[in-house]
């Protein structure tokens, strides 16, 4: 009985610990003087007025969607063709170069090759370009993607493909007819992850768009200030919530339409 | 039409390994194939060489008179059920079973009866709508069989067809195919390493064993003329009794006995021989092997029985129900008429002819 209150009490107070944030940015955006507590609001919707009228506010989420659609689109065509590749095809060390791959693109993107990227894309001219910053962004994601849908391809059945060249599928349709659909859960899982990724990065953005007016939500999130330079607590609740959605409507949509698995037709 | 030739064909693979060892070998249009051996020994990668999906290493894959060995796979005309049905999990049955229309841009409405009609003749109608998963094991082999059906190909091959369904239902399973392969009339070629089922299914047997052919022929003469000792150990739900022994006075020294050889043998003196005699040809006689009767194995109908002869070889015969003798009781048998076969002790060769008559 004991054991069971102390459970209680404890899962309680780490569920507490969890929810405050969720139920800030859940009422915060409408009292009409929010602050960094929790309280009951007292209702208003001028919050969002003064959001709306900010310069960069609304601007900056698309510079987000823009920025992510390049990354997430690239990443994950890219990623499946190559994984797709690397798990059929043999050659000699291949699982030393994923690794390598893998332990590289931490740093490619981290913070040890910011000078050596900021100075390749100022000479590139590169530097404020949406196109551009998402590509970088890409480019680290690729090792990881590869890496986790290679694994999955691996585990989808060869005798799928051969069935489908006896039938006599071009190389084309056994990829869109048999490949593509049967790797669709993982496709899908890297489609999020990929997306997740690029919308919460700070640093390349950062560093790439100099201009304000191409700077996505997680870079001017930052600069969100009033006045005196403390935090400005009218826009940042309401931008914080418009700055989630977009994740958790395309998990939502995804895990609905594409995160079921396919099994059966192998008798194993 | 759908007759197939290879000719000195060898697979090796980039590890070395010959799985197919220039192997010839003829199988006559809408004949029912079955290639027979031990895991290991090259059959289903002599299946896949003639379906395109290995590349043949040296040698002639002909299909119809032409040469196709360096025709890709799915332009042979060439349809082939894999061992594990490679449903598309996607798919419904009906969109299953279109698949190869689908891939030559057929018309919808060709594809859709298509599978209506290949489904109907399966008996597939009522789960056209169904996805692969929710199908039973022999639902997915019929569903499996009709796709390949639907390509309209001129010859069939099927991979283990029978070996995913349980004892029970394979036995369905197998009058279902026999019937099946005989009203289409497609040369159909299949793999196994299930003796009874290729025995009871197929037209001729080659049986294989490091990627060669070790015999070729009807399951009768298989069955009871294996052409060496390899084939001899392998056909037959009870192992043949494989004696060595020699030849002195024109008579076969086995198992302490003394045995006529087959009429029409002429045995020299002092040749090592292996006699092969199957339990089931083995009937008790007041003359021939003796031995002391140490296991009784209850097959059903009958019994096996295996008894210890003098120089401690074993020799199993098979006896009627209600008929099974004591542990330890001395029994006498000797074989049927025309049923002792001898190997030779040093080529494990058969002696004599391996024909069969009717």
């Amino acid at each position: 009985m004991l054991r069971r209150s102390v459970y209680v009490v404890f899962m309680a107070v780490v569920l507490a610990f969890f929810a405050v944030p969720m139920l800030w940015l859940a009422s915060a955006p409408f009292d009409s003087d929010p602050g960094l507590g929790l309280r009951w609001p007292d209702w208003t919707l001028d919050n969002w007025r003064i959001t709306f009228d900010h310069p960069y506010a609304l601007g900056s989420l698309v510079n987000s969607i823009v920025l992510c659609v390049v990354a997430t689109a690239v990443t994950t065509v890219l990623g499946t063709l190559a994984a797709y590749a690397l798990s059929r095809v043999r050659i000699p060390g291949r699982d030393a170069l994923l690794y390598l791959l893998l332990l590289l693109s931490s740093v490619v993107t981290g913070t040890a090759a910011m000078v050596p990227i900021f100075v390749m894309m100022f000479q590139l001219g590169l530097i404020n370009s949406q196109y551009a910053t998402g590509l970088v962004i890409a480019g680290g994601m690729l090792p990881a993607a590869i890496f986790i849908l290679k694994d999955f391809i691996d585990s989808v059945p060869r005798s799928y493909e051969e069935s489908a060249r006896v039938f006599g599928a071009s190389p084309t349709q056994v990829l869109l007819h048999v490949v593509l659909p049967v790797a669709r859960p993982g496709i899908a899982t890297i489609l999020v992850w990929a997306f997740v990724q690029a919308w919460g990065n700070f640093l390349l953005p950062f560093l790439l768009l100099r201009d304000v007016e191409q700077q996505p939500a997680a870079v001017l999130l930052r600069t969100l200030k009033d006045e005196g330079g403390s935090a400005n607590l009218t826009v940042i609740p309401v931008f914080s919530l418009l700055y989630a959605i977009p994740v958790v409507a395309l998990y939502l949509f995804v895990s609905k339409r594409y995160g079921f698995r396919f099994h059966g037709g192998i008798k194993a | 039409m759908g007759a197939i030739e290879l000719t000195g064909l060898s697979t090796v693979y980039p590890n070395g390994v010959r799985a197919v060892d220039s192997l010839d070998l003829a199988i006559r249009d809408g004949e029912f194939f079955a290639l027979l051996g031990p895991s290991g020994c090259g059959k289903t990668t002599l299946l896949r060489t003639i379906a395109g999906l290995e590349q043949a290493s040296e040698g002639v894959v002909s299909l119809a008179g032409s040469d196709v060995t360096r025709v890709e796979a799915g332009k042979r005309g060439v349809a082939m059920v894999f061992q594990d049905y490679a449903l598309f999990p996607h798919m419904t049955v009906a969109q299953n079973i279109a698949y190869p229309l689908r891939v030559k841009r057929a018309p919808k409405q060709a594809q859709t009866a298509a599978a209506e009609s290949k489904a109907a003749g399966l008996g597939l109608s009522a789960l056209l709508e169904r996805r692969p998963a929710q199908l039973s094991g022999g639902q997915q082999q019929r569903v499996a069989l009709a796709r390949a059906i639907a390509m309209e190909a001129s010859v069939l091959l099927l991979d283990e067809p029978l070996s995913n369904l349980d004892a029970r239902l394979r036995l369905d399973a197998r009058t279902f195919l026999k019937r099946l392969q005989r009203d289409l009339g497609l040369t159909t070629v299949f793999v196994t390493h299930d003796q009874a089922e290729a025995l009871a299914l197929a037209d001729r047997i080659a049986v294989m064993s490091d990627g060669k052919i070790r015999q070729l022929g009807t399951p009768k003469e298989v069955f009871q003329r294996p052409a060496d000792t390899f084939v001899a150990n392998f056909i037959g739900s009870t192992p043949m009794n494989l004696l060595p022994g020699s030849v002195s006075d024109g008579l076969v020294e086995v198992a302490g006995a003394r045995l006529a050889p087959p009429a029409d043998l002429a045995l020299t003196d002092g040749t090592p021989v292996v006699a092969g005699i199957r339990p089931e040809y083995l009937r008790r006689s007041t003359d021939g092997i003796t031995g002391t009767v140490s296991i009784v194995e209850n097959l059903g109908v009958t019994s096996l029985v295996t008894i210890e002869c003098p120089g401690d070889t074993l020799v199993g015969l098979t006896v009627p129900e209600h008929e099974e003798p004591e542990i330890g009781a001395t029994l006498t048998a000797s074989p049927d008429q025309g049923r002792l076969l001898l190997y030779h002790g040093e080529t494990n060769q058969l002696l004599g002819e391996a024909a069969v008559a009717d």
